[in-house]
């Protein structure tokens, strides 16, 4: 067990540091001088110049370059906005709450719905309930969520009325300071009356798109653990035993099939942050996503560069906690490892 | 009795013994393919979608790019439109359906070029991690967790920031990111494969080792990678259709469907269909495909069979 532990975290260090390659080379192949679109002249004397590339450390040998840059890295130098001028994990900092927000609402809305979605279909396998929730799960699974996003905008807010368009906040007719950065928590301690209403009519639409796909999976998953649960011994001792079903089912079987699907809500991490770049985008929330596809339209290379890294990071670390979780939570690996 | 074609002494023994086996598979593979109803209906609609992309210009009532500009904004025949335009028009004119199925072809185009690209690489690299092992292996792998660390879709943002937006880049960009699953199928297949008695005997019986790769190997792992294949196709068609979304994929006036969802933001009040097509043709795609792949899962691969 302790030695599977090592081993994990020892993985995880070679695909940082191949991370740290990726981003390094990708934004020195990106066309474009960097100098030429920090100054955004054309020309610029020949001291400046030097003087400039010097300040960037491009008059160094590429290899200390990229030492640099990881060593910066670990120091949580992750660049300078090139349009902003403010510290990359700054400004990542400040998004990033958003981001957050939107993905725990919609990874919450996705377990709520999809567990007993899959419970519901296992144990009426080959009904209509079956039929019904599989049917759904395979369009949510085959959704392009970007274009759900603009149906449900038109139908809820657009023709119906009931919902806002963009963004997180009425802005119009409540102000406050952030404190934590989630609107919900904000919104209470301002302590004005309806804000908190108001951000959670913001939040619904987002958070039902960006847990569309992990719905899908959530409830596919639980519906193929829980057949297989059902047909256990332990299962049939239970039901022998004159147990009421709802009790076999929800305390026998569930208990056992939800360890594989805790694994796969865990791996939608990167399912979440790579849909909320679309959700962000439609919606017009200000999370890290949005802001990933303006520093490409601004050219803003240090940006996309610190925020693909900061993003994967994250990535790469809830993944290794579920691995590790997965193996605190299931005996078999614990034991065998 | 002596007639009895059973009975009767082989004469051409060999082509007798070989061909029922192989016809018989693949008459098993297609009746247990037929009974499953929802897999029919995907590759009845797949075909449908690729005769459109195949016949395009003879399908399609006008070209994808020509305006006509004193149609513009028109209805869809449904909402009192013409025939003419039967699914209407868009924000300069252009015919919809005309543009619709000219999209199948690019999106069916990206699909199946990922998909043929992403698996001859993932073949290559995945038998080679598998034969190879030691160091070929160590990097082959750790750089499928590198890609697979990072988000899909943002891999493939940054990928297209490097390159370019374009067609061609896009496909280049979808298939990095799908690579790391074919590779990691393949060699798991490989390595499972490797230590069977068949593998060992054609190794005793000296054949060489690219023939063993490809040749004795390889058709055995091929069930799950067909799957996985099929699978990927729809899985490609809809991160190409979220970078055109987002402006990083074909380029306008190419008919793509993400594209077409991205233009037509601005109409959700005033022309809601120009909102409602694109995204519905690539929803149709995509399910049919998932199907389809379902379907051949079942159908191939007993084992995976999910329930």
């Amino acid at each position: 067990m302790f030695r599977f532990l090592i081993r994990r975290v020892a993985l995880t260090v070679p695909t940082f540091v191949a991370l740290m390659f990726v981003t390094f080379v990708a934004v020195r192949l990106v066309p474009g001088d960097p100098i030429e679109a920090r100054t955004g002249e054309r020309g610029i004397a020949p001291e400046r110049l030097a003087q400039l590339r010097h300040e960037l450390g491009l008059d160094q040998p590429v290899w200390q370059q990229f030492l640099d840059y990881a060593g910066g890295l670990l120091h949580g130098d992750f660049g300078v906005s090139i349009v902003t001028k403010t510290p990359v994990i700054q400004e990542f900092a400040i998004l990033f709450p958003a981001t957050l927000e939107l993905s725990l609402c919609a990874l919450i809305f996705a377990v709520v719905f999809g567990i007993p979605a899959g419970v519901l279909a296992a144990v009426k396998r080959g009904g209509a309930v079956d039929h019904t929730v599989m049917t759904v799960a395979l369009t949510g699974y085959s959704m392009p969520i970007f274009w759900w996003g603009l149906l449900l905008i038109m139908f809820m807010s657009e023709y119906l009325g009931l919902t806002p368009v963009s963004g997180r906040m009425d802005l119009i007719n409540y102000y406050f300071e952030p404190v934590t950065g989630f609107m919900l928590i904000d919104s209470l301690l301002s302590g004005q009356e309806g804000a908190f209403g108001s951000a959670v009519a913001h939040l619904i639409l987002p958070s039902i798109v960006l847990g569309t796909i992990p719905l899908a999976v959530i409830a596919r998953m639980t519906r193929s653990s829980m057949l297989e649960v059902l047909g256990e011994d332990y299962v049939r001792t239970a039901r022998a035993k004159g147990l009421s079903p709802l009790r076999v089912v929800g305390l026998h079987a569930l208990r056992n099939a939800l360890i594989p699907v805790v694994t796969v809500i865990g791996l939608q991490t990167g399912t979440l942050l790579a849909g909320a770049v679309l959700t962000e985008t439609i919606f017009a929330w200000p999370g890290v996503g949005k802001w990933l596809i303006e520093s490409i339209s601004r050219r803003d290379y240090p940006a996309l560069q610190g925020g693909i890294m900061l993003i994967s990071g994250i990535v790469i670390l809830v993944n290794l906690i579920v691995d590790l979780t997965y193996v605190a939570i299931n005996p078999r690996i614990r034991h065998g490892g | 009795m002596a007639d009895d074609p059973i009975l009767a002494p082989p004469t051409g023994g060999i082509v007798i013994e070989s061909v029922p086996p192989e016809v018989s598979s693949l008459r098993a593979f297609w009746s247990a393919f037929r009974e499953n109803r929802g897999a029919l209906l995907g590759l009845i609609v797949v075909a449908f979608i690729a005769f459109l992309a195949l016949f395009a210009p003879f399908v399609a009532p006008h070209s994808p790019i020509e305006q006509f500009r004193q149609h513009v904004q028109q209805p869809p025949i449904w909402a009192g439109g013409s025939w003419a335009f039967p699914f209407g028009t868009d924000a300069v004119g252009r015919d919809v359906l005309s543009r619709l199925i000219y999209g199948a072809r690019i999106s069916l185009g990206i699909g199946l070029s990922v998909m043929v690209v992403s698996v001859t690489l993932g073949i290559v690299l995945g038998l080679a991690s598998a034969f190879l092992r030691g160091v070929v292996e160590s990097v082959v792998m750790r750089v499928m967790d590198l890609v697979v660390a990072i988000p899909s879709l943002v891999l493939a943002i940054l990928i297209v920031a490097v390159l370019g937006p374009s067609l061609v880049n896009t496909i280049i960009a979808v298939t990095v990111v799908y690579l790391p699953r074919y590779v990691r199928l393949v060699r798991a297949a490989a390595i499972a494969e490797l230590s069977k008695e068949y593998v060992v005997a054609a190794r005793v019986a000296g054949v060489g080792k690219l023939r063993l790769m490809f040749v004795t190997v390889l058709p055995n792992c091929l069930a799950p990678l067909i799957v996985q294949a099929a699978l990927g196709i729809s899985d490609a068609i809809l991160e190409a259709a979220a970078l055109g979304f987002l402006g990083l994929g074909a380029q306008p006036p190419t008919p793509e469907w993400g594209a077409m969802l991205a233009d037509s933001r601005e109409f959700i009040r005033s022309a809601p269909w120009i909102v409602t097509l694109p995204g519905l043709a690539i929803l149709v795609t995509v399910v049919a495909i998932n199907l389809m792949g379902d379907g051949l899962r079942d159908a191939l691969d007993p084992k995976l069979r999910r329930s």
